[in-house]
């Protein structure tokens, strides 16, 4: 039986702290057998993971699908669920724009325009795209930028998942923390890349098979969409739900005061649906590592498409839990509940409040069954899994073929590098553990590690794309506008961090609020590197034509593909992609 | 994928047709029971369909992408 506020069970010999969800004996076989599966999978691939290109890139032999789920996996975190989720339930669907403007328009682009290049130049990594177009230097500061941040975030999201295991189930931080690290360990070790690839499509399969039931539930409960609207409106006509705009993505998006994010539809289309989106999908070597292990061309096209139509689903099972939290949720009492931000919750114990990001497993308590609760409480813990998965493996990637082989050492045989690839992804789980006991001891730490990550993407768009579409960009220029592109977005966030009415200036408004700040500050970044790049290439030396093949639009001699039938042919299926986001963003406009 | 080595569908597969049964089963044993959950809408007896849902998918992967079999 599900009780909300139920204490945890004397049986899991953890904490005894009192929890949102009592799991059944059948939640915990749920639970632990997927553990054995992801173990059976690493075991069972570590045979087929010998070669270098076997342990880094998969053998190059996914398919699109395969490929396309991974890419998405990788980016599916479990505080990205119940985050978002939280977010539905506090601004509305406003936080859809994460999953659509702010990731179909990017993971469209990789696929079509940008993934020829990564692909035909037969790169390992994003740094390894600029060693090969601006040299070692650029190169080696994304190298190092890349994996040290991969690492700490992995830890910072290690640490808020155990904290959110802590809350929902009353497991010991140090039981979860210890438990996943170690399965993920064994397993990407073990089996490189192809295992974290093919754990990353079960995770996925898993995630909408324990999730999906709740949205579904909420709606039969709330009448259907037509219902959840009505009742949400007479909730908020009787004072019982705060005023706003729930259910519309851009009506409210002209002006910064108009919207409770407070933000500026530029900010949600340059910042968001560009500096940051772009940034992230198409060159942070996590999700691009996915697609580079395609078994062709054709598939590492196809794989971003058929990605963004997941992508795209995504806010059925996140948003939608969250929308549907603010009218079916309900106190002991029979009472609408009131969530609340986290700091409020945690300063009152005694109070019996929830925070925001509780939604999710709110909702799951709320209508999940014995054994369906253990599928959605899996679904929760193989989001983190496969998120850490990604990050530990692209860190092996980029720490093995960027910073040890050119740096340390250059002419060691292959297995060398293979045994390289092994200890850094247990380097990389060890180091992820250190951050996260040090985030435990320091909480203040995470902000600090979660805005040092996003210093470095958008500068590293802005010298991608100038050196993959303009011939005359110059080593300098790359090294540059990567160097004084991360330095500007630093100034910034130091800026507003320590003046807050600085804000004004980066956002361009009075009334901007802090998310608007990523935003623009993301824009400022790009939009310095690509003008440091230019202007620094304009007074050197391009390279010459003959060097630039297969890095370079306009100078890269595309490999001809076999026609297919339409239906198989990647530009049908980005027009069908293409009509679904604009069908989503008109429909919820 | 499917000409060398075991393919993850199956994996999949082996997975969501031992969840999809451990899930039906306790479906079953709450009808016949009528021992529900204490969970809002335990009448629509999410549990036999879903779980049953789970197990038709896990049975078709499984035995799609069996291994020796060419996918």
């Amino acid at each position: 039986m599900n009780h909300l506020g139920a204490p945890a069970s004397p049986a899991l010999l953890l904490l005894g702290a009192p929890s949102l969800a009592h799991l059944s004996a059948l939640d915990l076989a749920v639970i632990a057998l997927y553990f054995v599966m992801v173990i059976w999978i690493g075991f069972y691939l570590k045979s087929r993971a010998n070669t270098s290109e076997e342990f880094f890139m998969a053998g190059r032999e996914m398919t699109a699908w395969i490929a396309g789920l991974s890419f998405v996996s990788a980016n599916l975190g479990a505080l990205e669920l119940m985050g978002w989720a939280g977010s539905a339930y506090q601004y509305g669907i406003l936080a859809a724009h994460w999953y659509w403007v702010g990731a179909i328009p990017a993971m469209l682009f990789l696929g079509m325009v940008m993934m020829p290049f990564y692909y035909v130049c037969k790169t390992h990594s994003v740094p390894g795209y600029l060693k090969l177009r601006y040299g070692q230097g650029a190169s080696v500061v994304a190298a190092f930028s890349f994996a040290f941040m991969t690492v700490l975030m992995s830890g910072v999201n290690m640490f808020a998942m155990a904290k959110v295991m802590q809350i929902v189930l009353g497991w010991d931080l140090n039981f979860s923390i210890i438990v996943s690290s170690l399965a993920v360990a064994v397993y990407v070790a073990l089996g490189g890349l192809r295992s974290a690839i093919f754990n990353e499509v079960l995770q996925f399969v898993l995630i909408w098979g324990g999730a999906l039931l709740v949205p579904i539930l909420g709606l039969v409960e709330a009448g259907g969409w037509t219902g959840f609207k009505a009742k949400l409106a007479h909730n908020i006509a009787t004072g019982a739900t705060a005023q706003g705009d729930y259910t519309h993505l851009w009506k409210s998006m002209g002006h910064f005061a108009d919207n409770p994010m407070g933000i500026h539809w530029t900010g949600i289309v340059f910042g968001l649906g560009f500096a940051i989106s772009f940034g992230y999908w198409t060159t942070d070597f996590l999700v691009v590592q996915r697609v580079l292990a395609a078994n062709s061309l054709r598939s590492a096209r196809m794989a971003p498409v058929i990605g963004s139509f997941f992508k795209m689903a995504v806010p059925f099972i996140v948003i939608l839990p969250g929308l549907l939290g603010l009218v079916v949720l309900q106190n002991s009492d029979g009472s609408l509940m009131h969530l609340v931000g986290e700091n409020v919750a945690t300063a009152n114990p005694g109070a019996g409040l929830h925070s925001y990001n509780d939604v999710l497993p709110l909702m799951m308590v709320r209508y999940l069954a014995p054994g369906l609760l253990g599928l959605g409480i899996t679904a929760l813990i193989a989001g983190f899994m496969s998120g850490m998965a990604g990050n530990v493996s692209a860190f092996s990637a980029v720490w093995t073929y960027d910073i040890y082989q050119p740096l340390i050492n250059k002419k060691a045989k292959d297995e060398h590098y293979v045994a390289v690839g092994r200890w850094a992804t247990i380097l990389g789980v060890v180091i992820s553990i250190g951050t996260a006991y040090m985030v435990m001891n320091a909480a203040g730490i995470m902000d600090y590690v979660q805005a040092l990550f996003s210093f470095f993407i958008s500068p590293l768009l802005g010298v991608v794309l100038m050196g993959m579409f303009w011939k005359r960009a110059t080593t300098a220029g790359g090294f540059w506008g990567l160097l004084i592109g991360t330095l500007t977005s630093i100034v910034l966030f130091l800026w507003v961090h320590f003046y807050p009415w600085a804000l004004r200036y980066v956002a361009l408004s009075p009334d901007a609020k802090a998310m608007a700040e990523d935003m623009y500050r993301a824009l400022w970044s790009v939009s310095t590197s690509i003008l440091v790049c230019f202007v620094v290439s304009l007074f050197g030396k391009a390279r010459p034509l003959a060097e630039l093949n297969g890095l370079v639009y306009g100078v890269t001699k595309l490999p001809a593909e076999e026609p297919v039938p339409f239906y198989k042919n990647e530009w049908f299926w980005l027009v069908i992609a293409v009509i679904a986001f604009f069908s989503l963003n008109i429909y919820f406009w | 994928m499917h000409s060398s080595g075991i393919s993850i569908w199956f994996f999949i597969g082996v997975l969501l047709t031992i969840y999809g049964a451990m899930i039906f089963g306790y479906g079953i044993f709450e009808l016949v029971t009528g021992h529900t959950a204490n969970v809002i809408l335990a009448n629509l007896h999410a549990p036999v369909w879903w779980g049953g849902l789970l197990l038709a998918l896990g049975l078709f992967y499984g035995v799609r992408f069996r291994p020796g079999r060419n996918g």
